[in-house]
């Protein structure tokens, strides 16, 4: 058959399409492309580099603040600025609650939908949905007639034949397994979950202002001043009160609700444990530091790759290690397109050479992306969840390797049924709840510093652009939501000469590379079923459990060919 | 199914009149109108069939998407299931590729002239569209065919009102807000850096009551959003007043919440109320969390109002004569002039307690 299209993929932050060849029913090659790109680069040359964060979080408004956290730590890379013990723990809450409300919204509203069917949820017995519901979870709303009222709304909306949101569903498509019962409890989960995240997130209006695009981050620190007893300090004793507040319901929802979900609907869907596993290989940058921000020693997410599934050897990364490829994507490079280039040598010079619009397909032998192709020491890699998971599980750090042995006892499998698309979701359940437990602790710290009148937020050392040397360049990295997101600066005189970010769903979504190497998506495709071709669920099923968002995907920050100095050890 | 019966309607949604009679005075807070419109709303937004509204995407960041998920007055789930049938966005729907499209294609063609369109981000013009592309059309043809149909347009964030980030210097692609892109429409812009979904939110019930859009500035703007000055709403305009500044970050001054304007805040040339209806149900907003306003609501800001940490050359307040219009102030609906005049005062009167330095030149590049 012709090739298959996908385009928009939905439920995915920004434009992606997926072509692929279905065989016998099943994908016999797949490719992933980018269809938005905006030349954030060319916009930020020459710009004063303390607001570059300003600039950079607009690059994605759904991992919102995770590009403003690796600009300022690069920007302070640069300019060899060490940042107050309290901006360390105020970058920890704000990044971690990300992480986690992040995480909750795909699961139940970007990703749910692939497995449960609404309209299924008609027929079931609240009663029995109940029942269901007290046997998993000590979540109070559990009784039957709560259940009956969720059935009710969902009967309003389909009986008025404006389905809203579920319009377009594939509702009756013969992948969809789950019992009517579970399929009203992940409903009304969905809408429990709806409203939770605009609640808990209020947590970033405390510390940053606003979300989306919260507003408190500084070269150096942050704005969130510290006064034990000031009332209009933005961190103060009642202000503690509050997020404490926050971070106990945070941690509550994740284990009442969302890890007791994918508990119980995983096992129904046991096929998807070893379909979906894609690359083998997975990097993490590691994060949240305890302690030095600068010290992987300290990171609660652990530094390292593993190649070829192989759990007994964690390989430490080597930033200079990192390159990407424009063999297949919308660029050219000055020295021939099959180069791979580091990112302090990169180039982002766009040249679409695709169909022109409107297209039915994409020329998938040649340039079929505006996402490059990085590659770790010449090799595709995975990010995300499941890349921190198994890193930090061969690494043998102790609260995942006891978080996810928990887990594969649970469901009686060995540590192989990570490697598939129900083992993105259930690390992302994972390291859901290891985060918001640590969110606790990161709040009493900094309870305990206010306390102590340790309320230094802000090191000003070099904030004046006189202090500066006439050049600096710097890389700062975070462990996001979607994986390992970096960011490299190159300031001269005071201002931006260039900056390159490599971001997480580049790694994952990116096409092949010089070697014909598919990407992280295009490689998990591989023989996946597809039941019927028109109403393609089996392949977005795989796709969303990498979570894709390619407005953060499609490469930013323009560097043309000039030459920089490898990066200093990190 | 007709069911134009009210108690029916509210019934089988779920929802008690007692709910619903909250909910709309709520939203006609937020729009400063009075009580007595109240039935009216009510009336309206409980309507036996929902109007449909399509939520479009083209360069954005998805911001916009994320910060219309955080209302909470009406609460999201009201608005996305009951308020109206939210029947394509690609955030969140439940459909991708042609079952999606078939979709947009199907609300163009059936609800023609009846149906609500909003618009995400920003549309590149150059180069035949190769900048965005979805289902493999361009942003400009999708927002043509889209916009062009729709009873009324609502562009949100800075990106769809005049190109945003996306359109800053030296605008790679060609970007244009919805407006310019798709000339002679019917648009209303949601300016902000994201919009403020309690404003939108707001806009969408007033629409619903009164089948009209609410009285807007010359940008477009509504005005009971976008009308006043942010200083002259600001929490720490006291300490503004008193000579009271932050100097450095952390420092007396900033712990104790003084003025923000020697650290670079747009406040004084910025209008936007977000002051008054804050983020993330009334928790807070970025002057309060510490650092300066970034004037996100005004137009072309990412290129007018940066760099961001620098003061502003000239600030109302210290004897220098403004006038609205060149901060972006409407004055030419009366309705609200009245309103506005008295912030005006405020603005232009000098202040008790000049500050001991003049604010600084705008530092330049080196």
């Amino acid at each position: 058959m012709a090739r298959l299209v996908i385009d928009p993929v939905t439920r995915i932050e920004g434009h992606l399409r997926i072509e692929a060849q279905v065989d016998g029913g099943k994908v016999s090659d797949a490719w992933s492309s980018g269809t938005m790109f905006r030349g954030i680069e060319l916009i930020l040359q020459g710009r004063d580099p303390r607001e570059a964060w300003i600039w950079t979080q607009r690059i994605c408004g759904v991992c919102t603040m995770v590009h403003a956290l690796a600009s300022v730590r690069a920007v302070e890379d640069a300019l060899q600025i060490d940042v107050p013990d309290n901006a360390r723990i105020v970058r920890n809450l704000i990044a971690g609650s990300q992480m986690v409300q992040d995480h909750v919204i795909h699961f139940y509203h970007l990703h749910a939908l692939d497995w449960v069917d609404v309209t299924s949820a008609l027929k079931a017995d609240p009663a029995k949905t109940s029942q269901i519901a007290q046997s998993i979870s000590d979540y109070e709303k559990s009784s039957t007639t709560y259940f009956r009222g969720i059935q009710q709304r969902v009967k309003g909306v389909v009986d008025s034949g404006q389905l809203s949101l579920f319009t377009s569903g594939y509702w009756g498509h013969p992948a969809y397994q789950l019992p009517p019962e579970v399929n009203l409890l992940a409903v009304a989960h969905y809408l429990e979950a709806l409203a939770w995240q605009k609640d808990f997130i209020r947590i970033h209006a405390v510390l940053g202002g606003k979300n989306p695009h919260p507003q408190t981050f500084l070269v150096g620190g942050m704005t969130t001043a510290m006064d034990p007893n000031e009332p209009f300090a933005v961190i103060n004793p009642e202000r503690i009160t509050f997020l404490r507040d926050l971070v106990k319901g945070a941690r509550k929802f994740v284990e009442q609700v969302y890890i007791p979900d994918v508990l119980a609907i995983a096992p129904l869907y046991k096929d998807w444990f070893s379909r979906g596993e894609g690359l083998g290989n997975f990097l993490s940058y590691g994060d949240y530091s305890s302690g030095n921000e600068k010290d992987p020693n300290t990171f609660l997410f652990p530094r390292g790759a593993v190649f070829g599934r192989d759990l007994s050897t964690v390989h430490p990364v080597d930033p200079a290690k990192i390159t990407e490829f424009v063999s297949h994507s919308w660029y050219e490079y000055s020295s021939g397109d099959n180069d791979g280039k580091h990112p302090y040598q990169g180039e982002t010079n766009p040249k679409y050479t695709g169909p022109k619009p409107p297209y039915d397909h994409l020329d998938v032998d040649k340039k079929y992306s505006w996402l490059k192709a990085p590659r770790y020491d010449g090799k595709p890699m995975e990010v995300g969840p499941l890349a921190r998971m198994v890193v930090g599980y061969a690494a043998g750090q102790k609260d995942i390797r006891e978080l996810v042995d928990g887990v594969l006892k649970k469901l009686n499998a060995p540590p192989t049924v990570l490697f598939s698309t129900l083992g993105r979701i259930a690390a992302r359940a994972l390291e859901s709840l290891l985060m918001a437990r640590k969110l606790e602790s990161w709040v009493e710290e900094l309870d305990s510093n206010l306390a102590h009148g340790k309320v230094q937020i802000f090191n000003p050392i070099r904030w004046d652009p006189g202090t500066w040397p006439a050049t600096a360049t710097g890389f700062g990295w975070h462990e996001a939501p979607r994986g390992s997101l970096g960011h490299w600066v190159d300031i001269n005189g005071k201002s931006i000469k260039n900056y390159q970010a490599v971001v997480p769903t580049t790694w994952n979504a990116g096409p092949r590379d010089a070697q014909s190497q598919r990407g992280a998506y295009e490689a998990s495709l591989l023989t996946t079923p597809v039941a019927d071709p028109a109403r393609p669920l089996e392949i977005l099923r795989t796709i969303h459990s990498f979570d894709p968002c390619l407005a953060c995907a499609v490469h930013v920050i323009d560097a043309k060919g000039r030459n920089y100095s490898l990066p200093k050890a990190v | 199914m007709l069911e134009t019966d009210l108690g029916t309607v509210l019934a089988r949604r779920g929802i008690s009149r007692r709910q619903l009679v909250k909910f709309c005075s709520g939203v006609l807070a937020t729009l400063a109108m009075p009580e007595r419109y109240l039935a009216q709303t009510v009336q309206a937004v409980s309507k036996a069939k929902k109007p449909v509204l399509v939520w479009v995407q083209f360069q954005d960041c998805a911001g916009c998407s994320e910060s219309m998920l955080r209302s909470s007055h009406p609460d999201v789930a009201d608005v996305v299931l009951d308020l109206l049938s939210w029947e394509y966005h690609e955030v969140i729907m439940a459909g991708s590729g042609e079952s999606a499209n078939r979709t947009l294609d199907r609300v163009v063609k059936e609800d023609k002239g009846k149906y609500i369109a909003v618009v995400e981000g920003a549309i590149p013009t150059a180069d035949g569209g190769v900048y965005c592309t979805v289902g493999g059309r361009s942003a400009l043809e999708i927002a043509e065919t889209v916009c062009r149909n729709a009873a009324a347009t609502i562009a949100v964030g800075a990106c769809a009102f005049d190109g945003g980030l996306v359109r800053s210097k030296p605008n790679p692609t060609g970007a244009l807000g919805v407006q310019e892109a798709v000339p002679g429409i019917k648009v209303i812009n949601m300016a902000g850096c994201p919009h403020n979904p309690a404003n939108t939110a707001a806009v969408l019930v007033h629409y619903l009551t009164f089948n009209d859009l609410p009285a807007l500035d010359q940008y477009n703007r509504p005005l009971f959003a976008y009308g006043r000055i942010i200083h002259d709403q600001c929490e720490r305009r006291a300490h503004y007043d008193a000579g009271r500044y932050v100097t450095e970050w952390g420092d007396e001054g900033h712990r104790k919440g003084w003025c923000l304007y020697k650290m670079g805040c747009k406040g004084p040339a910025a209008t936007f109320n977000c002051p008054v209806v804050q983020w993330n149900d009334h928790t807070s907003w970025p002057i309060r969390a510490g650092h300066g306003c970034i004037a996100c609501a005004s137009p072309r800001f990412w290129d007018h109002m940066s760099p961001f940490y620098d003061r502003l050359p000239s600030v109302p307040g210290f004897g220098v004569e403004v006038t609205a219009g060149e901060i972006g102030l409407g004055l030419t609906v009366a309705t609200v002039a009245g309103v506005t005049a008295h912030g005006l005062i405020q603005m232009i009167k000098p202040a008790p307690k000049p500050p001991a330095e003049p604010p600084s030149e705008p530092r330049k590049e080196a």
